[in-house]
């Protein structure tokens, strides 16, 4: 490896290193097992949202739909169908990507604020079938009555109810398949059209890239990803309530992405992690943690247009 | 055989008809100049030929087959490429990158998730011919969005050219230029065209350009057709003199 390549892998070899020695630093600084679980979850919800809006240069405000459904999906299976951890995730990965895909044709040919409304719309189509149909979904209450169950693999069974670093290492392991699949795309022919589509639509149009249909599988596979963070998000609470599908969450993942870069693969990670500390800080602070998450915000847009990591990066180069 | 027919092309925005009732047939090889003064049409045109705009009325042949009704990207994969009159490139890419989108494209690699090392290595291969070819080997790597402008209109003319192209359609590809910067893209242009065998449409202001370059001339004025030649007769025309030419001498 070149200094060149290495210079390439240093953020991914720093990020690896501290995602995986997580239990052993975190409480060090103060942290829990499940707040770092839940940054996982979270950054993998953004960094999906971040494939559609930083690669694809397309603004999703509704993706709360697909990370509900996920969550909704994984729970209700659980719950009613298959007491099984493993068929949770996958199923509830499923209904959140065949929503995705179905409702993709529908809104791929809106640009800018009218796309990011009409995902909105559907969006709150899904939070009020989930709030009104009580006697499915618990309604207001949230879906109860079930919880993530120890994963069986024949020679041995790990408790990852009762062992949040258990837990932990399996939301590892589907973060690191799923951000590894969107890296891997992004590095191939397919994903360079995307950040063509991003760049200058009009010139991917007319290289003979049929963008409606780029677009279509972007978000398909941004929806697939959203809602394994859904999933992992219901298994993480042992709960899941019609809030995972408001419009507000879809406003936090896109938070999480622009406050940590949404130009840097690795950015919406960044964001995620400050987003849940300081609401984690803040809220046993004050009710208003919100107000002080939002202020941040604009303070980082406003003087640091690229996100935190592109002040970090900017810092590197100099 | 005629690449290209266009019969009777017309396009109306409200009630201002922009381009009305045009012809024109392209032969395998030619080099076509379309010219006219501003607000002629003349983009307009080609924005019908491309797909980017539908005609009002009025057909489109091309290879002997209708594409009047065929979305953008379709007209592109029968071999139709263009430029546009501002340019149009991917601006925070390298371009090497900009390129390679064109070179996978046209490779039919655009929905591929993955590249072998034996075909990365044809890729890379084509990308530094059309680097040589535009002039652009020692910049090959710095964003298209820092460099001049002329150096971004061979980026656009390149890509176009990754697609191999069956005809070519370049809005005015020296407009804005300075004088060097108008003989290199006329030089490449006139490579292209005769050791490549390129058919080529081109739209062009500069005259010195036009009557350097073209096999035959279309000129357009109103939307109509005012004259269509040589350059020779087209030089020789008292309509045109009289709507352009004298324009330009004045
Ligand atoms: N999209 C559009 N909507 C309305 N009017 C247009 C549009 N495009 C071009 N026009 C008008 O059509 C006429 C021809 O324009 P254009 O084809 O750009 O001329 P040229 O390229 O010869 O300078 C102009 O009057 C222009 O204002
Ligand atoms: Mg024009």
């Amino acid at each position: 490896m070149g200094s060149n390549d290495l210079q390439k892998q240093a953020p991914n070899i720093v990020v690896w290193v501290l995602l995986l020695a997580l239990p052993l630093w975190l409480p060090y600084v103060g942290g829990y097992m499940e707040l770092g679980s839940r940054v996982v979850v979270l950054a993998l919800a953004a960094m999906a949202l971040n494939f559609l809006l930083g690669y694809t240069g397309v603004l999703s405000f509704g993706h709360a739909a697909y990370f509900g459904l996920g969550a909704y999906g994984a729970g209700m299976t659980i719950r009613y169908l298959v007491p099984s951890t493993g068929v949770g995730l996958l199923v509830g990965t499923l209904v959140g990507a065949v929503a995705g895909a179905i409702i993709g044709p529908m809104i791929i040919r809106l640009r800018g604020v009218y796309f990011a409304m009409v995902t909105i719309a559907f969006a709150q189509v899904f939070y009020f079938i989930a709030f009104r149909w009580n006697s499915v979904t618990g309604g207001d209450d949230g879906l109860t009555g079930w919880t993530r169950l120890p994963i069986h693999l024949g020679f041995t069974t790990i408790d990852i109810l009762h062992n949040p670093v258990a837990f932990y290492f399996l939301v590892l392991a589907v973060f690191a398949v799923a951000v590894g699949v969107m890296a891997w795309l992004l590095r191939s022919p397919f994903g360079r059209t995307l950040i063509a589509i991003r760049e200058n639509e009009r010139r991917a149009r007319f290289l003979g890239i049929p963008v409606d249909q780029h677009i279509w599988i972007s978000w398909t596979i941004s929806c697939a990803v959203v809602s394994v963070a859904g999933a992992l998000y219901a298994l993480l609470n042992n709960f899941v309530d019609p809030r995972a599908l408001y419009w507000t969450q879809s406003g936090d993942f896109v938070i999480m992405a622009v406050l940590g870069g949404m130009r840097s693969f690795w950015g919406p990670l960044i964001g995620a992690a400050i987003f849940v500390v300081l609401q984690d800080y803040l809220s046993s602070q004050t009710e208003n943690w919100m107000s002080f998450v939002g202020l941040f915000f604009v303070l980082v847009v406003m003087f640091f247009p690229r996100g935190i990591l592109g002040i970090i990066r900017r810092k590197v180069a100099s | 055989m005629t690449l290209l027919r266009v019969e009777n092309l017309s396009k109306h925005f409200g009630n201002l008809i922009a381009v009305d009732g045009v012809s024109m047939t392209v032969e395998p090889g030619e080099l076509r100049a379309v010219i006219g003064p501003n607000g002629a049409g003349k983009t307009t045109f080609f924005n019908m030929i491309s797909g980017f705009l539908t005609q009002t009325s009025g057909k489109i042949v091309f290879d002997n087959k209708d594409i009047s009704n065929l979305l953008p990207a379709r007209r592109v994969w029968r071999g139709i490429a263009r430029t546009f009159q501002i340019t149009e490139v991917f601006p925070e890419l390298s371009v090497r990158e900009n390129l390679r989108v064109a070179v996978e494209v046209a490779a039919g690699l655009r929905l591929s998730p993955w590249l072998s090392a034996a075909r990365d290595r044809g890729i890379r291969a084509r990308i530094d011919e059309l680097l040589g070819m535009g002039g652009l080997a020692a910049k090959a790597d710095r964003l298209v969005g820092e460099m001049s402008h002329g150096d971004q209109r061979a980026c656009e003319i390149m890509m176009a050219l990754a697609l191999k192209p069956r005809l070519l359609l370049l809005d005015e590809p020296t407009a804005g230029m300075g004088d060097q910067e108008t003989y290199d893209i006329t030089q490449l242009i006139r490579r292209l065209h005769r050791d490549e065998k390129l058919t080529i449409v081109l739209i062009e202001h500069d005259m010195r350009v036009v009557f350097h370059l073209a096999d035959r001339i279309l000129v357009l004025a109103e939307g109509k057709m005012l004259a269509e030649g040589t350059p020779k007769e087209i030089a020789a025309n008292e309509a045109v003199q009289a709507a352009y030419l004298g324009k330009v001498a004045a």
